[in-house]
This record gives C-alpha cells, structure tokens and sequence, in this order.
C-alpha cells in the first residue's frame, strides 16, 4: 500500500513543477517504474486515480514505463537481463547482488499547458 | 487517532513518548531546507485568468524517493557522528522481531536504545520499557512503512549520546519498509520458521535489500517442519552478500554469533567506548 505514499510525492513534485512553469494543467504524468521496485504499476494506477481529484492534474493521464532489470557480473563483467528474481550471471553462474537498472521510480515527465 | 487527546494527527503518524506526551506528527519538523509556502499562486493583477498556456512538455526525470532519500543520508551522518550502530529491522507481523530484539539489547553488550513502528498502540514499545530497555514509539496509522523524517523526529526522544546501538523495528510489513532508507547503518529482515522457506523468493524486493537475514524461531523448526537448508538456499539465491544466522530469542540459540556481528560492525564505526 506504499504506492498511495508514492503517488501522493510524484504529485506534490508534479504540482510543484508545473506551478514553477505558470502551468493551469497537467495532462499526462509519465513515471519510469523498475522492475524490481515493489511497485504494483496497478496500485499506482488506483492511488493516482484517487489523488488527483481537485488538483489541476484533475483529468491527467498516468503512463508508466517499465525499466527491465539489468545486473552486471562482477566476475566476468557481462551485461544480462536476468530472467527472474534470482541474478545469475549467464557466462559464469556468479550470483549477483547489484543492479544496473530495475529499481527506478521516477517521474520522468508532464505535458502540461 | 491519537490516544491521548482524541485529536488526529497530520498524516496520521504520532509519537508516543514514555510519558506519553505526544508529538502530532508534522513530518517537516526536523527538515532544515523545508519553507512553507502556502500555494496561493494567482498575481492580483486584475487582468490575470485561468488562461491555458501553451501545450508542453516538462522533462523532470527526478526521483520520487529523493526527499526520503536526502533525509536518510542527513540521519546517517547524524548517527555516524554519535558513533551509533543503527539497525532497521523488517519483517512480517509476529516473525519475532520484538522478542529477538528484547534479548538482543539485554544481552549484545552495547547500551541500546529502540524505536518501534506500529500501526496503533505503544505495545511494544512498552515491553521493551518492561525490560528496562530505552524505547520511543511511532503509531503510523494507516502508513505501513516507517521514513527517515519520523525515525530522527523519534530517535531525538531517546538520550543517544548514551547509547551505543540504536535499533528500529519496523512496522511488520514485507513490502512497503523495502523501499525507503532510514539512515541505517544495517537492514536486518527476519524469516521465521512458520513462514515457510520460500518466503524470500515471494518477497525478493525487501530479502535483496537485507545486510543481514536472521532465520527466527528455530526452537520450533521441527515441529512446523521448516527445512533450514532449503531457506538458508533460498536466501543466498536471492541475496548472495547477506550474512545469515538460524537463531531461536526463546532458546539462545545461535544467538552469541549474531551479538557477535554486531560487536564487530560496531567496533568498527568508531570510538568503541
Ligand atoms: N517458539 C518461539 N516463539 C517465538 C520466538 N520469538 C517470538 N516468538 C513468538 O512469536 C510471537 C510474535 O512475537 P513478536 O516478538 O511479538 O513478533 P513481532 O515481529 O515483533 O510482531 P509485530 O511487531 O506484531 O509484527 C509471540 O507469540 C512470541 O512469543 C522464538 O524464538 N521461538
Ligand atoms: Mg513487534
Ligand atoms: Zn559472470
């Protein structure tokens, strides 16, 4: 239930953004959620829905970009996409703990007007 | 709802101190930077409307967390300059983590302080008390996750400079604590024995965050039929760099290895007086 906290920031970072640029509207949100972030892009969804009412992102669209996991073998340096949870390096089977991308929430852009 | 005066806090997160006074919870207090400005944003010119400006787009690319974030970092060197090893500790409800952590802080050998999360009531606030071990009490509310603002707010209730080890129990929740940082030195996530050993492949986001997994309950793996083994793979699949330890609070079990690890870490912060 944290996506109510994080829609609740992306939107007092949006509503700040557009006040700063004289906006009367926001239109579109578009967020960059990894996929391993714990995100539910379908909670957001249903939070953001719910946080908007009354704001001028009132009749906003929220897009949601997914950021595939990417890691990098410490071992052998190759780049990979692991296919579930578990990180293993497809050259070497090192099991890997970092992540290149995957854990991003951001909120990348507005259209606004 | 707070329990005190019936009055209800901003957000919903209250403090309960052990003389119950209470702070109602305006997460900005501590935040150096925060300026309020109430948003009323129209120029009196007369001439102004409500007139669209035109369509575009605003390339932010900004992370949602980064208040949460900076705050966290602003906790770290804060406790880093009071030489303290601060423990977040996360779990699902009832893994154990007010009991192991009552014998920890009895038995570590480190002056340690607690602040707890919860929901509602100052329940395990108070048996740490009952056990004469320093402790605050946050009640989120409806929030299932305690942040960094809350934690100093909290932690400054507590007299730090005497204290060695700080621990944050975190609200019992497997999902939400994951994603933000309180400025902990460690993230401890327990696994007990009656949640079955698959758990960290269910829950993958918090167990590869964990520094440390502590495998809870032990005393009763038999009986529940926990297969150690299988949970001590599971964890190292998902989290090849955590340090694991199978321990029982009821029994003492594998617990000397565990107050161990904490010596060490916090031997290392600094001044070990
Ligand atoms: N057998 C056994 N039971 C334990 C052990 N540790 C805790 N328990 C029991 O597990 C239950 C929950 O323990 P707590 O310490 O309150 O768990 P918690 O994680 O703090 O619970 P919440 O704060 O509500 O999430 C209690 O009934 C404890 O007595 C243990 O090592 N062995
Ligand atoms: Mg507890
Ligand atoms: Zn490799």
């Amino acid at each position: 239930m944290h996506e109510l906290s994080l829609i609740t920031e992306t939107l007092a970072i949006a509503l700040r953004n557009a006040e700063a640029e004289n906006a009367q509207q926001i239109h579109r949100l578009t967020m960059a959620i990894g996929a391993a972030s714990g995100v539910v892009p379908d909670a957001l969804q249903f939070a953001f829905d719910v946080a908007i009412q009354g704001t001028i992102a009132e009749n906003a669209e929220l897009a949601i970009e997914t950021i595939p996991v990417t890691c990098q073998c410490p071992q052998c340096q190759t780049q990979f996409s692991p296919p579930d949870w578990i990180y293993e390096c497809p050259t070497c089977q090192t099991l890997v703990s970092q992540t290149l991308t995957g854990r991003e929430i951001q909120l990348k852009s507005l259209e606004v007007s | 709802m707070c329990g005190t005066c019936g009055c209800v806090s901003e957000n919903g997160v209250t403090i309960l101190t052990p003389d119950h006074s209470h702070h109602h919870g305006h997460r900005d207090d501590h935040n150096p930077d925060h300026t309020h400005h109430h948003g009323h944003t129209h120029s009196h010119d007369p001439q102004h409307t409500h007139t669209p400006t035109l369509p575009r787009t605003l390339d932010l690319t900004q992370s949602v967390l980064a208040k949460n974030d900076r705050l966290a970092e602003r906790n770290r060197g804060y406790f880093l300059a009071k030489n303290l090893l601060v423990l977040n500790v996360i779990s699902s409800p009832g893994s154990g983590k007010t009991t192991l952590l009552q014998a920890t802080a009895q038995n570590v050998g480190l002056s340690c302080g607690v602040v707890v999360g919860d929901l509602e009531t100052d329940n395990d606030a108070q048996r740490f008390r009952a056990g004469g071990i320093p402790s605050i009490q946050i009640t989120t509310g409806t929030l299932c996750h305690l942040e960094a603002d809350m934690v100093l707010t909290a932690a400054q209730h507590l007299n730090l400079d005497a204290l060695q080890l700080l621990i944050i129990e975190n609200v019992g929740n497997l999902v939400c604590p994951a994603a933000y940082d309180l400025g902990e030195t460690l993230r401890v996530v327990l696994l007990s024995t009656t949640e079955g050993e698959d758990k960290p492949l269910k829950y993958p986001t918090l167990f590869k965050s964990a520094d440390v997994v502590l495998l809870t309950k032990l005393d009763i793996a038999e009986a529940v039929g926990f297969d150690e083994a299988t949970a001590l793979a599971n964890v190292q699949a998902i989290n090849p760099t955590a340090s694991i330890f199978p321990v029982s609070a009821k029994t003492g079990l594998g617990m000397a290895a565990w107050y161990d690890c904490l010596q060490d870490y916090r031997a290392g912060i600094g001044d070990p007086s």
